[in-house]
């Protein structure tokens, strides 16, 4: 246990901290404005990878992946929040993408068929379309119950998204453990008085900073980042002076999104891509929520490092009690401060 | 309405038809209803929490986690519990998870709505750490096998006797619970739900009330690993991860929060569809998805909501044109 | 007020309807033989999964289906890499589906969840993949109706601690998966490396699971010759790749699974000249195994793992029994004896199974090496064997019954004398 072990210690926990900070800052932000706790948050950080991967295929270029993918999933974010989360305007769009979702699984229901590879086009297709149209009409007959105003149903929508996420990128993506594989240039490393740091390390921190300062000047220097600011501290307040929470919501939801996916594709190279990844990596984003503070950009950064630097050190250094070392600060910050390091009430 | 009376017969009915059906099924049905129903007392347990105080816990495993843990540690460690002590081990079970309540809840309850969410997802989350890392104690990852059932005059290792234990602990904790949630006490955590202000104005102590519910229910959690532990035969940190929580909170809203009888339906819905319609197509969990996705949408009170929801549509049937035409103005 | 009491009741009594339908599938019961088969085909290790049943699927492809005159049907269910699961799993296909024997099972946890049920079952398990050593050593006799055709966890890492003496290595750092499988892959080479004289310095016990080794890299000791690590699933594509980023100078060996072939086209330059030992080789400079790697790669996509093989001939052994009973399943006592007498030469070489019902066969030591082979045009990472071991039993270099008579390999077994 001598010097070079504590710095490279604190070089490895300040890394996972930088990637921690991606996926939890939005997440925090999601929180602070909608008050919706985002269990499908890991999903999007598994999909940002999946993407990644894809655009890897066939275009090579991992430059590309990262926006490319970063955006993918900002849009899918943005559709979950528009279609399901706030639910006004868009109705008949979110019956016929339900509608259609059932019309699959019941026309492979009546075919017997086990997997798409199996699926006989010619049969499935005028089956679910005639499912689609039957279940569309059937659901403009249901009413939606608001669900804006009751943040436990919202929690539990986005679980059920999670799910479907998972299912999804398993038959998209196979059940394969893939890589992403950095340029060359960034898997080398840097020696430094006999110690060695990997420079993919060094560049995730760096990428936690750019964003990290991109998001503080979108938060204090734009209208948009005011009019999330607003809202963060008190909705009804926000609303009342002509902000448009609604727009807000929708832009962090994105945003979040964003964010999450990004993460992916970046952690992505050391952590891989595989079914599960989701919820392995979620309870560690609530983690840093939880003890920077929900809705917090500050308190997501210092959180992340915290989470960073425990899950680190207490690995390192106390293997059998490690995920309890990581959790219990957790908990035991809540009980004196249940908002958070950061969080404002 | 349909009167109360009416509403415990068709339960009791019900239970008395599983009672009698399920054992003449093959075993793996035996077996996949004797999980639910284990499960369901854990459900069951949450329902006290999120549908009569309006705490929304997303820790329950740990509960559960504490009597598994427990009984798989007396009995492969200490030879303990197998026979007649079997009982003690339940009583263990109970005290264990209202133990853990009380220290958990001594950190939880201040928090209310979101807030408690995650609290008790991060205290869930401490005992998945331990169980998964405490090696030791816990046998990590790995788990603890336990290769044998109880036996004392009977046999629980036949899968029927084993079955008609399980539903009689359901039973009793769905007895106890309907009592509970019927006394003077329950109507007044219900009142904590609905206005729980008020109630302090009133000069209820709404953290006490809060507190022994959370108690009452981590003891019917630890009841509920228990039987666990023997219906599996391995307890491991999968009983405690964070989605196992998840999938009781599912359940009991699928069901219908504030009903009990509603988290039993979820348990049953979602354990069918999880190791029933698993064997039959690998696309289940879209359906499992999905499930989850329109009961949330469509059916805010779950599927004991259903009525309800009929009848305030007759009722509403004649706002209907209205309706449309403000839907067409927004559109 | 009737149709809500009907509704209500019919939701109630769903479980009740599926499980009338339950029992009429499995009433109709033909002249097939039905062999279960659990793999992890969702979840973290569902590539594994995948590599399990395509193996035992393409024997069956070849045969037709066909096992001396008996149709087989396989029925594969999805164990998810959780014990807990595969145990229902395996109920199902037990009490539902009323298999005539089960296959598979991957982590050593699970085999040693499902043995019992075969046992209170009476129901034939061939153990093609869990290679918990006890289930052939010394829980044995709880477990009559068991039988492995791949191999114990220690088998290939007895002899291998002996070749690392042999290369001159003095002091060793092991790094293993924190579960069975680990404890006995280390503990197996621990044994033969410090029978002749070697010393494990040091043991670091990372999760399964584990992606980010940033915690457990630094603290290996900086005195050691060499670092044996063991990897499960995607654990071994990240440990090699963050070793050599944290500037990792020693030579490194790697237990059975760390280079198999499931993960080792994935896997970048740094992992050239690992070491590591293993009943199978996807190189195996063989006729028989260059045709199945070919016909393997034509029809799956990709080069076969040693998951591949080992269902592949499990499924091979139990077709040479069911044709010496001319299509007809003997009752489980009498398959597990003759599948006991079998001697097979299959795509790993000669195996015949000990009286402790598992396999005595050749352990390969295989080096990582970037070249071509069997005619195929790019410079791929292959598994060249540099060294065989013929014959090799699970007790390898030591007397079974002074083996038998230590306790089976755990975390601080044998215990660490030089840490």
């Amino acid at each position: 246990m001598n010097l070079n072990f504590w710095i490279i210690q604190t070089f490895n926990g300040i890394s996972y901290g930088a990637l921690l900070f991606l996926l939890g800052s939005g997440l925090s932000l999601i929180f602070g404005v909608m008050r919706i706790v985002n269990l499908s948050h890991g999903s999007y950080f598994m999909l940002g990878g999946y993407v990644a991967l894809t655009v890897i295929w066939t275009t090579g270029s991992w430059a590309l992946a990262i926006p490319a993918a970063a955006l993918t999933i900002a849009v899918v974010g943005l559709v979950m929040e528009r279609l399901f989360l706030r639910s006004d305007g868009f109705e008949s769009v979110r019956n016929a993408l339900i509608a259609i979702g059932i019309a699959v699984l019941i026309s492979l229901a009546i075919g017997g068929w086990r997997t798409f590879a199996e699926v006989n086009w010619m049969q499935f297709i005028p089956v679910a379309a005639v499912a689609a149209i039957a279940v569309f009409f059937l659901l403009g007959r249901i009413s939606v119950i608001a669900i804006e105003a009751d943040p436990l149903r919202q929690v539990l929508l986005t679980v059920g998204f999670a799910f479907l996420f998972q299912q999804a990128a398993l038959d998209i993506w196979t059940g394969n453990n893939f890589d992403i594989n950095p340029p060359p240039a960034l898997t080398q490393s840097i020696v430094i008085g006999g110690v060695y740091l990997p420079l993919y390390r060094a560049f995730m921190i760096a990428v936690a900073l750019v964003i990290g300062l991109m998001l503080w000047l979108v938060m204090e220097k734009t209208r948009m980042g005011a009019a999330v600011r607003a809202t963060v501290d008190d909705a009804q307040m926000a609303r009342g002076v002509g902000v448009d929470t609604s727009r807000v919501s929708m832009f962090i939801f994105a945003l979040g999104a964003f964010l999450a996916a990004l993460g992916g594709v970046i952690g992505g190279a050391f952590l891989g891509i595989y079914p599960g990844l989701d919820f392995e990596i979620l309870p560690l984003a609530f983690a840093v929520v939880i003890i920077g503070g929900m809705g917090s950009l500050g308190g997501a950064a210092i959180g992340a490092l915290i989470v960073g630097l425990a899950d680190n050190f207490g690995k390192a250094l106390f293997p059998e009690i490690s995920y309890f070392t990581l959790y219990a600060p957790m908990a035991l910050i809540l009980a004196v401060k249940p908002t958070g390091l950061f969080g404002r009430e | 309405m349909v009167s109360q009376t009416t509403k415990i017969m068709i339960v009791v009915a019900a239970l008395a038809a599983l009672a009698i059906i399920v054992p003449n099924t093959n075993s793996f049905v035996i077996l996949l209803a004797t999980r639910a129903l284990a499960f369901a007392i854990l459900v069951m347990s949450l329902d006290i929490l999120l549908g009569y105080t309006g705490l929304a816990s997303l820790g329950q495993a740990a509960y559960l986690g504490v009597g598994a843990y427990m009984t798989a540690i007396l009995a492969t460690k200490y030879q303990f519990g197998l026979g007649y002590d079997f009982w003690l081990v339940v009583v263990f079970g109970i005290l264990g998870g209202a133990a853990l309540a009380a220290v958990f809840g001594l950190l939880a309850i201040r928090a209310s709505g979101t807030y408690f969410l995650m609290i008790t997802l991060a205290l869930g989350q401490c005992v998945w750490g331990l169980a998964y890392r405490w090696n030791s104690l816990t046998g990590g990852d790995n788990g603890i096998n336990l290769r044998q059932r109880p036996k004392f005059g009977i046999d629980l290792a036949n899968e029927v006797t084993f079955f008609y234990l399980v539903f009689a602990f359901f039973a009793v904790s769905l007895l106890a619970m309907y009592v509970l949630v019927r006394s003077p006490f329950g109507r007044s955590l219900t009142g904590i739900r609905e206005q729980e202000l008020r109630m302090k104005i009133l000069g209820y102590n709404t953290w006490l009330h809060k507190y022994i519910a959370f108690i009452i229910a981590g003891g019917f959690g630890g009841l509920s690993g228990v039987l666990w532990a023997h219906t599996a035969g391995i307890v491991s940190p999968e009983n405690v991860v964070l989605t196992t929580s998840v999938d009781a909170l599912l359940m009991a809203v699928l069901g219908g929060a504030g009903t009990l009888v509603g988290g039993v339906i979820g348990s049953f819905i979602v354990f069918g569809l999880r190791e029933y319609l698993s064997t039959l197509v690998p696309w289940w969990q879209y359906v499992l998805g999905g499930v989850y996705v329109l009961t949330i949408l469509y059916l805010p009170s779950g599927l004991m909501g259903i009525p309800e929801r009929i009848r305030q549509r007759r009722l509403a049937s004649s706002n209907k044109a209205a309706d449309s035409k403000k839907l067409a103005a927004a559109s | 007020m009737t149709g809500n009491l009907l509704r209500r009741l019919k939701t109630v009594l769903l479980g009740g309807a599926l499980a009338v339908g339950a029992t009429a599938t499995s009433a109709q019961q033909q002249e097939e033989l039905r062999i279960g088969f659990l793999a992890p085909t969702t979840g973290i290790f569902a590539q594994i999964g995948k590599d399990m049943v395509d193996g035992f699927q393409m024997y069956l492809d070849e045969v037709k289906g066909d096992f001396g005159g008996v149709k087989v049907r396989l029925i594969v269910e999805d164990e998810q890499g959780k014990p807990d699961t595969a145990v229902t799993k395996v109920r199902k296909l037990i009490l539902q589906d009323k298999v005539h024997m089960f296959v598979g099972g991957l982590l050593a946890s699970t085999g040693y969840a499902l043995a019992p049920e075969s046992t209170s079952n009476k129901t034939v398990y061939v153990v093609s993949v869990a290679a918990a050593d006890d289930l052939t050593q010394r829980d044995l006799p709880k477990y009559p109706y068991l039988i492995r055709t791949s191999w114990t966890s220690s088998q290939p890492h007895h002899p291998f601690g002996q070749w690392a003496c042999e290369q001159g290595y003095k002091k060793i750092v092991a790094i293993g998966a924190d579960y069975a499988f680990g404890y006995e892959v280390v503990g197996g080479f621990q044994r033969g490396f410090e029978a002749c004289g070697g010393q494990i310095v040091q043991k670091i016990w990372p999760p399964l699971g584990t992606k980010d080794f940033g915690p457990y890299i630094p603290t290996i000791k900086a005195d050691a010759d060499a670092i044996f690590s063991l990897m499960v699933g995607p654990m071994a594509l990240q440990f090699p790749k963050q070793l050599a980023a944290a500037g990792n100078k020693k030579p490194v060996l790697g237990g059975g699974t760390s280079y198999d072939e499931f993960v080792l086209p994935a896997m970048g330059d740094e992992v050239i000249g690992h070491v590591s030992p293993l009943q199978y080789s996807a190189a195996l400079d063989t006729p028989k195994n260059a045709a199945f790697v070919k016909a393997y790669r034509t029809k799956y996509g990709k080069v076969p793992s040693y998951y591949s093989e080992s269902n592949y001939t499990s499924a091979q052994m139990i077709h040479e029994v069911m044709k010496a009973n001319k299509g007809k399943f003997p009752g489980p006592e009498a398959f597990v004896k003759q599948l006991n007498a079998l001697k097979v030469d299959t795509i790993r070489g000669p195996v015949v199974i000990d009286e402790m019902r598992n396999p005595v066969q050749n352990i390969y030591i295989k080096k990582v090496e970037k070249k071509k082979m069997f005619g195929y045009e790019k410079d791929e990472l292959w598994n060249t064997v540099i060294k065989t071991y013929p014959n090799v039993n699970q007790f390898g270099q030591f007397k079974k019954d002074e083996f038998l008579a230590t306790p089976v390999y755990d975390r601080n077994y044998p215990p660490c004398k030089h840490c």
